[in-house]
C-alpha cells in the first residue's frame, strides 16, 4: 500500500504540470533536494542543508517554530471572525456575543484566537529568554536580535490592539489606561494619543483605528518582519548550535 | 577634482569643506549625471516630506462628533448640602458645599479611569490602581500625580447649574446660590 502511493506520487511528481511548478522533479539526490528547497519561494528563506543537531529539542525547545504556529492559527481565526464582527460602537460587542452564543463554532474560533494570542505573547517571550541565555543573539546573529525586538513589539501592539475589539468595559478601559501612558511622551504625548484614538476620548474613531492596526497594518509588519528573521537565520549561518563540549 | 587641484594652499587649508560645498552649491560645474542625481534625490525628500505631513494631517480628524464641554448639571435644589454628586455621562462630580457649589472633574489624573464616590469613606476612589481623593479633589493616597481639576461653574439664566469642563480654574471658586 505505501509503496503504491509512494510510485504514484513519484509518478505524479514527473507529470508536465508537476515539473512546471517544481521544477526541482521526483529525484533523491542532494542536488535534487537541495534545489526542491531554493527553488520554493517559501522555503528559499530556510537553509538547504542543516546541521541534524539544530533539529533537536534542546537547543531552541522549537520556541520559534510554535511562536509561528500560534501566529498562523491567529491569522487562520482572526479572518474567520472578520466575517461576523463589525468595528462600530452599536455592533462590536453584541457581535462579539453573537460569536460566543449564535454562530455556529463562534465560542471555538474566539477562544482559541483569544488563547493563541496569549500563547504567543507567551511563547516569544520564552523564545527571547531562551535565545538570551544560550547567547544565541551574540554575532553574527546580532542583528536578528533586533529584528526579534521588533517582533516582540508587534506582537505587544497586536495584543492591545485587539483587546479594544470586544468594546467590554475591560477593553475600554485598558485602553483608556493605554492611550494615557502614550500621552506621557514628552512634548508630542497629546499629539499621539489624539492620532491614535482619532480623537480625545476612546469612542468610534479609535475602535476603527484599533482594527484596522489590528487587521491589516501590524499583521503585514509581522509577516514582513518574520520574512526577514527567518531569512536572516540562513544568512547568519543557521541556528545557533554550541559546539559539543568534549569529555 | 581637478577644480580643487588650481586652488591656492591657503585655502585648501583654511576651508577644504567650505569651497567643496561653495562648488556644488549652485551645481554650476556639475556633470549632467550629477545635475539629475540631485533633482531626483531633492523630488523624493520633497515627496517624503509631503507624504509625512499628508498623513499626519489626514489622520488628525477636523470634525469630532464628541460630546461637548459645556453640560448643564441640574439645578441647585437637586443638591442636597453637603453632598457629593456623580454624573458618570460628563465625568464630573457636582459638590455642594457651606461656602458654594464646585464641580470636580471626575477622570483620575493617573492613567484617565472613571473614578467614584466613595460616601461611608467620605473619599473619591479610582477603581483602577487605587488613587483616592477627598471631596476637594485633593490626592490623599495611590499614584495620582496632580488633584482632580476644578471646572468652571456658574448659574445659568434658565436656573441651573452648568460646568465647562474645557476651564481647569487655578484658584479655587464657588458659587453661592
Amino acid at each position: 500500500m505505501a509503496t503504491t502511493i509512494k510510485t504514484e506520487f513519484d509518478r505524479l511528481r514527473n507529470t508536465a504540470v508537476w515539473r512546471s511548478i517544481f521544477r526541482s522533479g521526483s529525484g533523491a539526490s542532494n542536488l535534487h533536494r537541495a534545489e526542491a528547497v531554493q527553488q520554493n519561494l517559501f522555503l528559499h528563506l530556510f537553509s538547504v542543508k542543516i546541521r541534524s543537531r539544530a533539529l533537536d529539542f534542546k537547543p531552541t525547545w522549537y520556541l520559534g517554530a510554535l511562536t509561528l504556529s500560534t501566529f498562523f492559527i491567529l491569522v487562520a481565526t482572526g479572518i474567520l471572525l472578520m466575517f461576523y464582527y463589525h468595528p462600530s460602537v452599536p455592533q462590536a460587542y453584541s457581535d462579539m456575543k453573537d460569536l460566543q452564543f449564535v454562530v455556529a463554532s463562534g465560542v471555538f474560533l474566539r477562544n482559541l484566537h483569544r488563547w493563541s494570542a496569549h500563547a504567543m505573547v507567551f511563547l516569544v517571550f520564552a523564545h527571547m529568554c531562551k535565545v538570551f541565555y544560550r547567547g544565541a543573539y551574540r554575532p553574527p546573529r546580532q542583528f536578528n536580535w533586533v529584528i526579534g525586538v521588533f517582533l516582540l513589539l508587534v506582537t505587544l501592539l497586536l495584543s492591545y490592539t485587539g483587546y479594544l475589539l470586544p468594546w467590554d468595559q475591560l477593553a475600554f478601559w485598558a485602553v483608556t489606561v493605554g492611550s494615557n501612558i502614550a500621552k506621557a511622551v514628552p512634548v508630542m504625548g497629546n499629539r499621539m494619543r489624539f492620532l491614535l484614538l482619532g480623537g480625545n476620548e476612546v469612542n468610534a474613531n479609535a475602535l476603527l483605528r484599533f482594527y484596522v492596526l489590528h487587521c491589516v497594518i501590524l499583521p503585514l509588519a509581522a509577516v514582513a518582519l518574520v520574512g526577514i528573521h527567518f531569512w536572516r537565520i540562513r544568512k547568519d549561518g543557521g541556528l545557533y548550535v554550541p559546539e559539543k563540549k568534549q569529555s | 577634482m581637478s577644480d580643487t587641484k588650481k586652488e591656492t594652499p591657503g585655502q585648501l587649508t583654511g576651508g577644504a569643506n567650505a569651497a567643496a560645498g561653495g562648488r556644488n552649491q549652485g551645481c554650476e560645474e556639475c556633470t549632467r549625471r550629477e545635475f539629475f542625481a540631485r533633482l531626483g534625490i531633492g523630488s523624493l525628500i520633497m515627496a517624503g516630506a509631503g507624504s509625512g505631513l499628508f498623513s499626519y494631517e489626514y489622520f488628525s480628524p477636523n470634525v469630532l462628533f464628541e460630546a461637548s464641554p459645556i453640560v448643564k448639571a441640574g439645578k441647585p435644589d437637586q443638591f442636597a448640602p453637603n453632598s457629593v454628586t456623580m454624573d458618570a455621562q460628563s465625568g464630573i462630580y457636582l459638590v455642594s458645599s457651606a461656602k458654594g457649589f464646585y464641580a470636580l472633574g471626575a477622570i483620575c489624573t493617573h492613567l484617565g479611569c472613571l473614578t467614584a464616590w466613595k460616601p461611608e469613606l467620605d473619599l473619591i476612589a479610582c477603581p483602577c490602581h487605587g488613587s483616592r481623593f477627598n471631596r476637594d479633589g485633593i490626592k490623599v493616597a495611590g499614584p495620582a500625580p496632580q488633584p482632580l481639576p476644578w471646572f468652571k461653574v456658574w448659574l445659568a439664566d434658565d436656573g441651573y447649574l452648568m460646568v465647562d469642563r474645557s476651564t481647569y480654574l487655578k484658584v479655587q471658586e464657588f458659587v453661592k446660590v
